[in-house]
């Protein structure tokens, strides 16, 4: 009976689509901010376009576009993952280095080289 | 100070009972379950930490930041009330801003959003994530992430703010010539 027990309790009772879905989004906004970053640093006719409020500058468009490029990723793969099992190790593998590299391209002396 | 040491501050001091909690709570298939009663705790204690961490990230960039990059007027000598450019204009303090700020202003919008999908994950699965180990590993990940960059930032914008405090005041100066 607490083998029975234990199987069930092991078995995962819902798939991890949703899971993969909410990872993999929150590595994409990671990376989305990083590159929206290193661009209005680099492009200068991109600052005020990306300058929603003044007196924050570029970085309100920054990270307005980055939490909207989040927000539909996770809707998307929500939407196409919820029931779904997933290969996770890859989404893992894919969200770390996603979520890396966002690291990696906000390091000021990273990005200046670029 | 509201966004540092009351949203940031609060935030951080909430991450040592939450990194050992979801750990407790999801760590293994073979330990025993929590109750409902701790796991419900335990969303309520995530949505809080989500809640302070964007106020601390929206408030440091649309209250403290505004005053931090205002222009100075031209032929301005005293630069106290104009932090970027008193670190700007000293070779000792110029890696502040250019290195400190620069980065701190970027990194910490990985605090919320990896906090999110933490809480998103958590309340989603519950203690039915010690039996995906894949996503366990994920939500751990990015919830260390989630307290490193928003200490990062905490420890840069300290020491920024003991190099060039923002003092704030009734107006932000956009430009050199006119002020909002």
């Amino acid at each position: 009976m607490n083998m029975v027990g234990d199987a069930l309790q092991n078995t995962p009772s819902l798939p991890n689509g949703s899971g993969a879905a909410a990872i993999l989004a929150a590595g994409t906004g990671a990376f989305a901010l990083a590159v929206l970053a290193v661009a209005a640093d680099k492009w200068t006719q991109l600052k005020p376009a990306l300058s929603f409020y003044k007196p924050t500058g570029p970085l309100s468009g920054v990270t307005t576009m980055a939490i909207v490029a989040w927000l539909v990723t996770w809707a998307l793969l929500e939407w196409r993952w919820r029931t779904r099992t997933v290969a996770m190790a890859r989404v893992n593998a894919f969200a770390f280095v996603l979520l890396l590299l966002s690291i990696l391209l906000t390091f000021p002396p990273i990005a200046d080289l670029l | 100070m509201i966004h540092g040491l009351g949203f940031g501050g609060l935030y951080l001091l909430a991450f040592s009972g939450v990194l050992v909690d979801l750990y407790r709570c999801t760590a293994s298939s073979n330990s025993s379950p929590s109750s409902p009663a701790h796991a419900r705790f335990l969303k309520a204690y995530l949505i809080v930490m989500v809640v302070l961490a964007w106020l601390a990230v929206l408030t440091g960039a649309y209250v403290v930041y505004p005053w931090y990059r205002a222009a100075a007027p031209h032929g301005t000598v005293d630069l106290s009330l104009y932090p970027q450019r008193l670190l700007m204009a000293s070779p000792t303090t110029i890696g502040w801003h250019s290195l400190g700020m620069e980065w701190k202003e970027h990194v910490a919008w990985l605090a919320p959003i990896s906090i999110t999908m933490v809480a998103a994950v958590f309340i989603r699965y519950g203690s039915d994530l010690r039996n995906h180990l894949q996503l366990r590993r994920a939500v751990l990940g990015f919830a260390w992430v989630a307290f490193l960059a928003a200490g990062l930032a905490g420890f840069l914008g300290a020491m920024i703010d003991k190099q060039a405090p923002v003092k704030g005041g009734a107006t932000i100066q956009l430009t050199q010539g006119g002020e909002r």
